[in-house]
This record gives structure tokens, C-alpha cells and sequence, in this order.
């Protein structure tokens, strides 16, 4: 089972969340950079698949040369092969994103994955990779298509916002399950296929000291490839007008407790 | 023209979530005089039976369950009903392929969607097909040319706004359905019902729902009139029975941040946030929670907001509208036992 995982390199964000002056970034110098959370459970999935079934992990990413450091935290979770697809810092919209992708899976897996190809239904196939896992969406700009788009580029089914995924022992195949609505929605498909999973799917193991000092030192293939526009284009980024509130004091620890009863009372909470 | 709109039903009626994307087209279409127009699925099961032909036919028995009434008062000009023997359940690509032919057959200048999960699958599978665009999660949008559209857009789930330039035909939107409300038109329109058979192939429907099985019950996280929210601060797995018993008292149900579920004190389906649960109760009591964006992304819908946390400076402060100062873990066990007693007075019957 070769399995292709897809990650976003976002900023970390915690209570306050701040724009450069040209307003084309979210300042990062108060804070570093992670992975986009589903994404992780992505990583985590593919690992487990092949945990199961055998094969080979390998995590992609384009982002700027610094995206590298990403790549080696997943490696660190049990990714066996690191690719960077390498920008310049601009920002790449979802088709450009999905075309270096779809271009990057065409070129398949290291000495040519075990399956896929012939099997997709499309002339492109899954480049060698049997399996290809997205976080259903980026953190940062939720644009929810890019696994979608590469998809459509391979000619292979998808389904997307997965909370649990079961694949094949024959590895011909799989199920997929999501929430819609209160109810679960249930989605068998055929391999190879493009997948986007959710937070919940599983939760990501912490990296081993073994898993960090392998992945410091394993290689990261780079290629360079070529931005294009796609017809939404950004103009400068905002914070909304601040709340500017600062709460009620109801008081301090359990003297706080008869107003916050009397508050609770008063909102129509109590019976 | 046409602003043509994607409508998930619930039940016999249109999800709250569809009818703030129809506010959000409405608006859209009436700046430039074009009309509004719905396009809803039949339910699964409810096929044409043998060959019919494609194109509108007469509104009759089979078109009975669409809520002709809610669509005219959201101003909907006509009405598209897509019905397909190939479609047994929700297929995404089939869908969107179905709301391609109708963007077609009504002129469409935009096609807009919800951005739910079905709403942004079905645009991110028109727009892969098409080779067009999609603005995802839009707040508000402008057409200023008969190709271009000015939007503001949110980022990290509505924590950062984007301002930015759409150019292409037609327009692919998802609203931001958290941040747009749900109004009737000021005058209704005749919300004209139209059935439509879209030209589907086997591979439309490779992927399709195959089962939809009932979850187990409980308050919902997402409808919960009171959510107990539990942070970092709650200090392990024992500490939720507080947070329950007062949920219980309070006839709410209890929530979690990030952090609990990463560290697997609660399962995730009680996280509240950008990659859980979002929320929209009258209360929310949030404790030990300092209140990172992707949290409050998550809960910015409640009506009130209570924060019960030891640092007087947690960020949570300047978004909640109470506080206490204060360990909830002394606080909550105090709370339930005061709200026990009060119940348990006579007079209060």
C-alpha cells in the first residue's frame, strides 16, 4: 500500500491572531509554524494503513524552502519519504495547488508504488500510489478543494471530511464514513482514491526520540514548480473590528457562586 | 440572468444553513437585477420512473413535498427539483454535475452554496469539473462587472477577513453561514417549481451514500440550548463529572477545547472549535478554556458567553461577556451544589 499524505505549513495561532502592515500575511514573528490539524491526522491515518497493510508513507507539501521543518515532523510520526515542492512565499491558490500536486503524484512513488495505475478508472491513475490523503481543509484559508481538484486531475474517486476510514485487506478497495447532519453517511470506494479526513479520525501519536533523529537526517526531495493564478485573487487580509469588550466581573472563586446564580436566573437558564 | 443556489432540505423543510446562503444570493442577484433561483435534490428514492424526457414538465404529485412557500419568501424567482433514477443517495460529482447543466439552463451569472460540508464538497467538485475558481466561506459579495465579483471572504474560520477579487463565469460561492442571517425577501417571489433530469453516467455516481445509519442520542453538541465548556483547566480525564452534573442541571450538555481531545481526556466529538464542534447556544459557561481563536472560532454564535478561569488575562476574558475569577475546580462542585440546594427548597415547589 503506497500512500501519498498532503500537508499545509500554517502559522500557530493561539489566543491573538495579527496581520503584516501590507496586509498580504498573518504576522508570524510572535510564532512559529505547525501543521494544519487534519492534516496531522492524515499523516497519522497513512501510517496505520500501512502499520495494517504494509507499504510506504510518503508526506508532500509545497510551501516556501522553510516548509521543510514540517516535512520532518511528519517524517518524526512515522513518514518513510519527504517531497517539497518549493515556492517562492507567494501564496498558491487551490488550482495551482492541486495542478503541482496531481503533476508530483503523476511522478509516482520511489521505485514505483505497488499499485494504482491501472486500476483508477483514468489515463493518470494514481501515479503508483494507491492512496491519497488530504486534510479536508487548511486551517488558514478553508478552501476545501484542493483534494477535490487533484481528484479530478487523476480521474479518481473521492470522498472528502472523513471520520473514519477502513481499507481493504486485498487493498483493492475501502469504506469511508462522515457525519451529516446528526447521521453518518457511509461511502465505499475503490482504490486508488483520493481521501480528506477530519480531526477525530484518530489521534496523532507523539514523534518517538528515534522517529525525531531519523527524521533529521533523512533526505527531503525538492522540486520547483510553476505558480499560476486562478482567478481569486487576494487583496489584503483584516482582523475583524474588534469586540472590544472586557466581561463582567461576577468575583473571585466560589464567593463568585450566588452571582453566578442569580446571572444564571436572570438569563432564564434555571427551571 | 440568474443567481442560481444550492438547498439542503431538512426534512420537509430547507436547512437554516440554505436559507442564509438564499439571504446571501438574493442579495447578490438583486444588485445587478437578476433573479434568484433554488436548485434542491429529490429525496433519494424519489426517481422518475422509466425514460422521461429532460427538461421542465408540469409541477405535480412528485413535486408535492418541496417547500414552495419557504422558497418564495426568500425570494426564489423559480425553482429547480433535480430527479434522477441513478441518484439512490447523495453522490458529490453527480451533484455537481447536476448544478452545472442547471447553472446552464437558467443563465447562471453565480452558482452559491452553503459552506457546509455538502455545500463546499458540491462547489470544490463544480469547480474541479469546470476549471473555474471557488470562494469559499464568504461573508458578503459585490458584482462589480459581468466578470468580476469584490468579496470579503473569512480566514481561519472567520478569526481574519479577506478582501478579494473573483473573475470568473460563472461565480463559484460558499458562504460563510456563521456570519450571514437568515432573511426572508422583503417582497416574496413566485418560486415557479421546475423539475430537472440531469444527464448522469455511471461515473457520477462511482461514489455514493450507501447507507445513512441514526446516531446515538444525548443533547446534541451542535443544537445544545447550554454548553458546559472544559479546557486545559479542568487538569485530567476525572475532572469532567463536575462539568456533567452541572450540564445535566442545566439541561445542556458539556464541550471541550482542542487540548482535551489531543490529550484524550474526552473523545472528539465534544470538541468545540475550527476542527470540531460549532455552536450557537444561549449559554455558554466556558471553564478553563483561555480561549485560542481556532475555540473561539467555534463558539462566537452563543448568545452569552461565561468565562470561569484563574488568569484574570486569559484571552477568553475580552470575548466572554461574564467571568469569575477562579479555580473551576472549586467553583463548578460549589455552583452544582447551590443550584441542588435551591431546587431542592420547598417554596420553590
Amino acid at each position: 500500500m503506497e500512500v501519498l499524505v498532503c500537508v499545509k505549513r500554517v502559522p500557530t495561532v493561539g489566543g491573538t491572531i495579527m496581520v503584516t502592515d501590507d496586509g498580504q500575511e498573518v504576522d508570524t514573528r510572535a510564532s512559529g509554524f505547525t501543521v494544519s490539524p487534519h492534516e496531522e491526522c492524515a499523516v497519522e491515518e497513512a501510517v496505520q494503513v500501512t502499520e495494517r497493510l504494509g507499504g510506504s508513507v510518503t508526506v508532500l507539501t509545497l510551501g516556501p524552502p522553510d516548509a521543510a521543518d514540517q516535512l520532518r515532523d511528519m517524517l518524526a510520526l512515522g513518514a518513510t519519504r519527504a517531497v517539497l515542492l518549493e515556492t517562492d512565499g507567494r501564496e498558491w491558490g487551490p488550482i495551482a495547488t492541486a495542478a503541482a500536486i496531481a503533476e508530483a503524484a503523476i511522478a509516482g512513488a520511489a521505485g514505483g508504488g505497488t499499485g494504482g495505475g491501472g486500476t483508477g478508472g483514468g489515463p493518470a491513475g494514481g501515479g503508483g500510489y494507491d492512496l491519497l490523503l488530504f486534510g479536508n481543509e487548511a486551517a488558514d484559508t478553508g478552501d476545501y478543494q484542493v483534494g477535490v481538484r487533484v481528484a479530478h486531475l487523476l480521474a479518481l474517486p473521492c470522498v472528502t471530511g472523513v471520520k473514519k476510514l477502513e481499507i481493504s485487506a486485498s487493498g483493492d478497495g475501502g469504506r469511508a464514513r462522515r457525519e451529516y447532519r446528526g447521521t453518518q453517511e457511509v461511502f465505499d470506494f475503490a482504490l486508488p482514491a483520493v481521501i480528506t479526513v477530519k480531526e477525530g479520525i484518530n489521534l496523532p501519536r507523539y514523534p518517538s526520540l528515534p522517529g525525531r533523529l531519523r527524521a533529521r537526517r533523512a533526505p527531503i526531495e525538492r522540486h520547483q514548480p510553476q505558480w499560476q493564478p486562478d482567478g481569486l485573487r487576494k487583496q489584503r487580509l483584516r482582523v475583524p473590528a474588534a469586540q472590544g469588550k472586557q466581561a463582567q466581573l461576577l468575583g473571585t472563586g466560589t464567593d463568585a457562586v450566588p452571582a453566578l446564580v442569580a446571572l444564571l436566573d436572570e438569563l432564564g437558564m434555571l427551571p | 440572468m440568474t443567481v442560481l443556489c444550492l438547498v439542503e432540505r431538512d426534512g420537509p423543510g430547507i436547512a437554516d444553513a440554505s436559507l442564509r446562503a438564499l439571504s446571501f444570493a438574493r442579495q447578490l442577484a438583486a444588485q445587478s437585477g437578476e433573479t434568484l433561483a433554488a436548485a434542491m435534490f429529490a429525496p433519494a428514492g424519489d426517481v422518475p420512473a422509466g425514460d422521461v424526457p429532460v427538461g421542465d414538465v408540469p409541477a405535480g404529485d412528485a413535486l408535492a413535498g418541496v417547500p414552495a412557500d419557504i422558497l418564495a419568501a426568500w425570494g426564489c424567482a423559480d425553482a429547480y427539483v433535480v430527479r434522477s433514477a441513478r441518484l439512490a443517495g447523495y453522490a458529490p460529482v453527480a451533484w455537481a454535475r447536476a448544478l452545472a447543466q442547471l447553472a446552464g439552463v437558467c443563465s447562471a451569472s453565480a452558482v452559491v452554496a452553503a459552506g457546509t460540508d455538502r455545500g463546499s464538497e458540491v462547489l470544490a467538485h463544480l469547480g474541479a469539473a469546470a476549471g473555474l475558481p471557488v470562494a469559499a466561506g464568504c461573508v458578503s459579495a459585490v458584482r462589480v462587472s459581468a466578470g468580476a465579483v469584490q468579496l470579503v471572504r473569512q480566514r481561519w474560520a472567520g478569526s481574519l477577513l479577506e478582501d478579494a477579487v473573483l473573475e470568473a463565469s460563472p461565480a463559484l460561492l460558499t458562504v460563510a453561514v456563521d456570519a450571514v442571517a437568515a432573511e426572508p425577501a422583503p417582497v416574496p417571489a413566485a418560486a415557479s417549481v421546475h423539475e430537472h433530469h440531469p444527464e448522469l453516467d455511471d461515473a457520477d455516481v462511482a461514489v455514493c451514500a450507501v447507507e445513512s445509519a441514526e446516531r446515538g442520542g444525548g443533547v446534541s453538541l451542535a443544537t445544545a440550548r447550554v454548553v458546559v465548556g472544559g479546557g486545559r483547566g479542568v487538569g485530567g480525564p476525572d475532572g469532567f463529572a463536575a462539568l456533567e452534573d452541572l450540564a445535566g442541571l442545566l439541561g445542556g450538555t458539556v464541550g471541550v477545547s482542542r487540548v482535551v481531545t489531543s490529550q484524550g481526556w474526552r473523545p472528539h466529538q465534544q470538541q468545540v472549535g475550527q476542527t470540531g464542534t460549532r455552536i450557537s447556544p444561549e449559554l455558554y459557561l466556558a471553564c478553563g478554556i483561555s480561549g485560542a481563536i481556532q475555540h473561539m472560532a467555534g463558539c462566537q454564535s452563543a448568545k452569552h458567553i461565561v468565562a470561569i478561569n484563574t488568569d484574570p488575562n486569559a484571552p477568553i476574558m475580552s470575548r466572554a461577556g461574564y467571568a469569575v475569577v477562579g479555580d473551576l475546580n472549586q467553583v463548578i462542585p460549589a455552583l452544582v451544589t447551590a443550584l441542588r440546594n435551591r431546587a431542592a427548597r420547598p417554596e420553590r415547589g
